[in-house]
């Protein structure tokens, strides 16, 4: 016997209310409005009654097919809502305050700063030179103009190795290369040297915080027709402030180096104090940073380059001395010691 | 080295000037001066000449005395006093009540039961001399209550000039000549060097001078006897104290005032001893002892002071302990020379001995000065000691002059060096007031260079150039940038793949970067039993354990990562550095820039670690090179290496270097459970290797069938022979997704993807390839897995 309507609208609202996933809501789906549920059953019994009793029936039956599947659809959008928030009530909040712990990879602090002095040069235009770092005297002194008697070349200074040859003293060692390979360009073509050459430099010296026997240099030249002092210290400015990212005072003050003349030594005002006098300055205001020159004309002429024609300024910068300063790093050791500790600090540049 | 401004103020009238400006002008000028300027007698007042009109014994103590003295002020003054010279009668210095010496305020004091209302003074405590045996002695004449300041110099300003910054300026290592640098920046005349008129003994007999070698430029004699006096003038001592210099006694004092007020260095004999003075040099060493009472070896190269064949002094080093002045000298002979610069250096750095005489020598002095240095000191001695006698002529013997320098340049020049406008008059008076002789016909110039700067310091165009603009004013100068025309600049292949391998290796495999030293560390290796290799040597090595240049990276990595083996359970160190692999056949040293890269866990097992160094050196060339690499087997030679595992790695054709897991008993030392690999690429070869064009390729529209297939094998490469032997252009790809090891053998899962850019591949033709490939490995004995 076929179920009423009324007894069917009450076992929908009672599935409907047992049921507690959005899983089960299919089951009543199948049994009420399936091929072969409650309401396929009732449209079954149509067939004995008349035809005016059919089409009320007929009527009765989908109106309750319509109402049932709203009904259930109803219901399922409930139940998965209600699944949804559990879901999300289910997410944990995740712990912030438990450190985070990047792996991340490292520089050598005299890698970023080589590059960032680098970056400053190729942008007015300086080449990028490399050198070995094993050269022949010729190369660190003979061709740089210091004589065979010159306190440069004590054997306590400089490293000199068995074949002859020696550990390069300083980065100039490779200005007698750089310019035979652009004087062509220079005095065929016209196009001023301009090279920068970083490179690591070695003195036959006890080490301690502030002494190394390896470290880093920066040598830069420009040659051309009628470089000038003025021109020297127009550089050298400009180059430091972006260097220390500041507007940087400069003096020159005589200094003697063989392979300039005239030779300076150039002090920048006090990063610290600006010049107004401080303990990092020994309250002079300015910090001795460079050596610079005009190029010594025996030094452009051991390049082939003829000083009556041409003329040039060089300086050399500490890149070491730069990292200690920019990075505030005390003792000059740790920088070769390859110790983690101190080294895995500088994850990159900018 | 220290100078005193009153000293300059000898030579130059800078009254009305501020001193300390000047001093900083000529900082920047001439040389660097340090910066603490010392006020001398700042902190001095209150002291007065005084007479003692009475000593007497003081009950209770053996020492101390109880003065009266009159300071001036009408009563004696009540004084306890404990120096062993205070006497009645004597005029000595007298700090009053209320005088300050330094950091102590004179007040009345109470010294055993008695009140003393002031302080007699040595020289010691005003800071004039080192002199503390008791109290000053002043001159009778003196009138009681008269300032000890209106009677000595003791206000001076005293600065320090950097000896490093004098290095080519000989003639500035005296006060004479910083007198003119300081006459030239205050625009004021320099006045000439007081001296006696020597040619008044021209006729008396010479000293017997031969030079007998030709590092002696020039060596001047004279001989004087009959000097009374022991003691210095108050001033010359203070002078002396100022500048750093004790005082000795009057001759020694003399030689030093003339040292530090000409830069010349002179010497004093015994006459008694140095009867015919030779300089010359010995065939074979000997030992010799110094007036420093040291014994000291001396070798053929150092020239010698001789008295006829017997050493008496290392010849602008030291005199000897001989020849020395004594108590009972009467007559004694003066040096006044110069040598060979370089020559002095050398035997001073060989001696280990270097002194004020030595250091100014060895810069190249002016042999002009020897003879003016002779008239200065005869002169200062006669003033000091008028019963002094001249008795031998001035003996000048100098067989060494320097060549008259004459530089010509023009107005072009200077204005091209300097790049500003310096006129003519500017020019001209510039270097007239340096002592250069200067003619100007319109705008050339002719410029004769003094004695004093013509040993070595002045000798080309650019160096009148600095002459010019250090007295302009480097701070005066109009900055510029330069005119020069614009071209690309090509950045450096190599430099540029270093960096990227730099990049890659922090960023992607987030390795750390490190620096090691270009020797090889023996003690380290020692202590992981690596072998210390023969190579290019140091020749002259402080530290023992610097000794041999390094031949690779890695075993001074492998040192780095020993001491780093608790910083992390898993790292990755790099270097970009250099190393020498021997001579080439010039005789130099081979030198190459290598990449060195070690690899530490402690948690993964070296097969793992070892396939990640693979894929961070495959993932270099593919990124820097577009390329692949391959490896090959190479055999160990060298300590650090195990012998198994270790390849050539191949990119390009190329053999870019190798990749390699450390020796065992090396790894354990290093740590005891960690796997340790390495790899070491030559950076200009990697850098060489032509990177291939990237080609696009149109992504297909026809589906890709993808199959695996699982081989019984120990190893990929025969299967991936078998596959590139196909020749199949269906084949688009193909790689290893798993290894398997199992009772049975070691298993490999192959993927092979195949495409076609026209048409959609059928399964028959894929699985004909498929099929041939199966049946190509069962013939080399590699089964399909079923």
């Amino acid at each position: 016997m076929a179920k009423t309507i009324e007894e069917l609208r009450a076992e929908l609202e009672k599935a409907l209310s047992e049921i507690t996933g959005a899983a089960d809501v299919e089951k009543v789906n199948i049994a009420f409005l399936g091929k072969k549920g409650y309401v396929t059953d009732m449209m079954k019994t149509m067939k004995d009654l008349s035809a005016e009793e059919k089409k009320t029936f007929g009527q009765v039956v989908n109106t309750f097919k319509q109402e049932a599947t709203k009904r259930i659809s109803e219901r399922m959008e409930q139940l998965k809502a209600k699944e949804l928030e559990a879901e999300i009530n289910a997410v944990p909040e995740f712990d912030l305050s438990i450190p985070a712990e990047p792996a991340k990879g490292s520089y050598h602090p005299i890698t970023l700063v080589q590059r960032e002095c680098e970056k400053i040069f190729k942008s007015m235009g300086f080449t990028v030179e490399d050198y070995s770092e094993i050269v022949t005297d010729y190369e660190c002194f003979e061709s740089l103009n210091i004589p065979k008697d010159h306190p440069a070349r004590d054997m306590q200074d400089t490293y000199y190795l068995d074949n002859g040859q020696l550990l390069k003293t300083q980065t100039s060692a490779a200005q007698n290369a750089i310019y035979g390979k652009y004087k062509d360009a220079l005095e065929k073509e016209g196009k001023p040297i301009k090279a920068i050459f970083p490179g690591r430099c070695f003195r036959n010296e006890a080490t301690d915080a502030c002494h190394e026997n390896t470290f880093f240099q920066m040598e830069g030249v420009m040659v051309d027709k009628d470089i000038s002092i003025s021109n020297l210290i127009f550089f050298m400015k400009t180059m430091l402030s972006e260097v220390f990212k500041k507007d940087i005072k400069v003096r020159l003050r005589p200094g003697f180096f063989p392979f300039v003349e005239p030779g300076f030594e150039l002090d920048i005002s006090c990063l610290i104090c600006g010049g107004t006098g401080c303990p990092s300055c020994k309250h002079s205001g300015w910090l001795e940073l460079c050596p610079c020159g005009m190029i010594h004309p025996e030094v452009l002429k051991a390049g082939g380059i003829d000083p009556e024609v041409y003329t040039g300024f060089a300086f050399g910068l500490g890149l070491t001395r730069l990292a200690m300063m920019k990075y505030g790093v005390k003792d000059i050791r740790d920088l070769n010691s390859g110790n983690l500790k101190c080294l895995s600090q500088f994850p990159d540049d900018e | 080295m220290f100078l005193s401004m009153n000293w300059i103020g000898d030579f130059v009238d800078l009254s009305g000037l501020d001193k300390l400006s000047l001093i900083k002008q000529f900082s920047l000028s001439t040389a660097e001066v340090e910066n603490d300027i010392f006020m001398k007698g700042a902190d001095i007042s209150g002291v007065v000449v005084a007479e003692i009109l009475s000593c007497e014994p003081h009950p209770a103590s053996k020492k101390l005395h109880l003065l009266k003295v009159d300071c001036g002020e009408g009563e004696p003054v009540d004084v306890v006093c404990g120096a062993p010279n205070a006497r009645a009668g004597i005029k000595t210095a007298f700090a009053k009540v209320g005088a300050k010496l330094g950091e102590i305020d004179i007040a009345p004091r109470d010294l055993a039961g008695f009140t003393s209302y002031g302080m007699c003074c040595s020289e010691k405590e005003l800071g004039i001399s080192e002199d503390h045996g008791g109290i000053m002695e002043l001159d009778e004449s003196l009138a009681n209550g008269t300032d000890l300041k209106d009677v000595f110099a003791i206000d001076d300003i005293i600065f320090e000039v950097d000896n490093k910054s004098l290095t080519n300026r000989p003639d500035l290592w005296g006060h004479y000549g910083i007198a003119r640098e300081f006459a030239v920046l205050a625009n004021r005349p320099l006045k000439p060097l007081p001296t006696a008129d020597l040619s008044q003994y021209k006729d008396l007999p010479p000293v017997d001078i031969k030079v007998e070698d030709p590092l002696c430029y020039r060596y001047t004699g004279i001989q004087v006897e009959n000097i009374t006096k022991n003691v210095s003038p108050v001033n010359m001592k203070i002078r002396l104290n100022y500048c750093g210099m004790r005082s000795i006694n009057l001759l020694a004092d003399l030689t030093n005032y003339l040292m530090l007020e000409m830069g010349q260095p002179m010497h004093a004999f015994d006459a008694r001893k140095v009867e015919s003075i030779r300089v010359k040099r010995f065939a074979e060493p000997f030992k010799f002892t110094t007036l420093d009472g040291v014994e000291r070896d001396i070798d053929p190269n150092t020239l010698m002071i001789c008295n006829g064949d017997t050493p008496v002094a290392i010849a602008g080093i030291m005199g000897g302990l001989d020849s020395e002045i004594v108590a009972d000298t009467t007559r004694l002979t003066l040096e006044s020379a110069t040598f060979d610069a370089a020559s002095i250096r050398k035997s001073s750095v060989r001696l280990s001995h270097r002194t004020d005489a030595s250091a100014r020598y060895e810069k190249s002095l002016d042999p002009e000065m020897t003879a003016t240095a002779a008239a200065r000191l005869i002169g200062l001695l006669q003033e000091i000691d008028p019963g002094v006698k001249v008795v031998s002529s001035l003996t000048d013997v100098y067989p060494f002059h320097y060549p008259e320098r004459v530089l010509r340049f023009d107005k072009h020049f200077v204005d091209r060096y300097t790049g500003i406008e310096i006129s003519n008059d500017r020019i001209v008076k510039t270097l007239t007031a340096l002592g250069f002789g200067v003619t100007n016909e319109g705008d050339d110039f002719t410029v004769t260079v003094p004695s004093w700067r013509a040993t070595k310091d002045v000798t080309i165009k650019a160096d009148i150039i600095e002459e010019i603009t250090r007295i302009y004013g480097y701070d005066n100068f109009a900055v510029n940038t330069a005119k020069a025309p614009l071209y690309p600049i090509r950045p450096d292949t190599e430099k540029t793949v270093e960096d990227r391998i730099k990049d890659i290796l922090v960023k992607h495999f987030r390795l750390h970067e490190v620096h090691s030293y270009i020797w090889a560390y023996n003690d380290e290796y020692k202590g992981l039993g690596i072998e210390v290799e023969d190579n290019v040597r140091l020749a002259n090595a402080s530290n023992p354990n610097i000794e041999v240049l390094r031949r690779s990276m890695i075993p001074n990595q492998l040192c780095q990562v020993s001491e780093n083996s608790q910083f992390d359970s898993d790292f990755g160190v790099f270097e970009i550095g250099r190393v020498v692999e021997g001579l080439n056949d010039k005789g130099l040293c081979d030198e190459h820039k290598k990449l060195g890269v070690t690899l530490f866990s402690k948690t993964k097992s070296l097969e793992t670690l070892y396939y990640e160094l693979r894929d961070m050196l495959a993932l270099l060339t593919a990124d820097i090179l577009h390329r692949d690499i391959t490896f090959k087997p190479m055999q160990a030679t060298h300590s650090y290496q195990h012998p198994k595992n270790l390849n050539a790695v191949i990119c390009g054709g190329q053999t870019l270097g190798e990749i390699g897991v450390v020796y065992p008993t090396v790894a354990r030392r290093i740590d005891k459970k960690a796997a340790v690999v390495y790899a070491e690429i030559d950076v200009p070869a990697f850098a060489a290797v032509k990177p291939e064009e990237i080609v696009y390729h149109e992504v297909g529209k026809f589906p890709e069938m993808t199959i695996d297939l699982n081989f019984l094998a120990n190893t990929f490469l025969p299967i991936r022979t078998a596959i590139e032997l196909l020749r199949c252009p269906i084949i688009r790809k193909i790689g290893v997704i798993d290894t398997y090891q199992d009772e049975n053998g070691k298993s490999i899962t192959v993927r092979i993807v195949f495409g076609h850019d026209e048409r959609t591949l059928t399964g028959e033709e894929v699985k004909a390839v498929t099929d041939k490939l199966i049946a190509d490995l069962a013939k080399a004995n590699i089964q399909l897995k079923m």
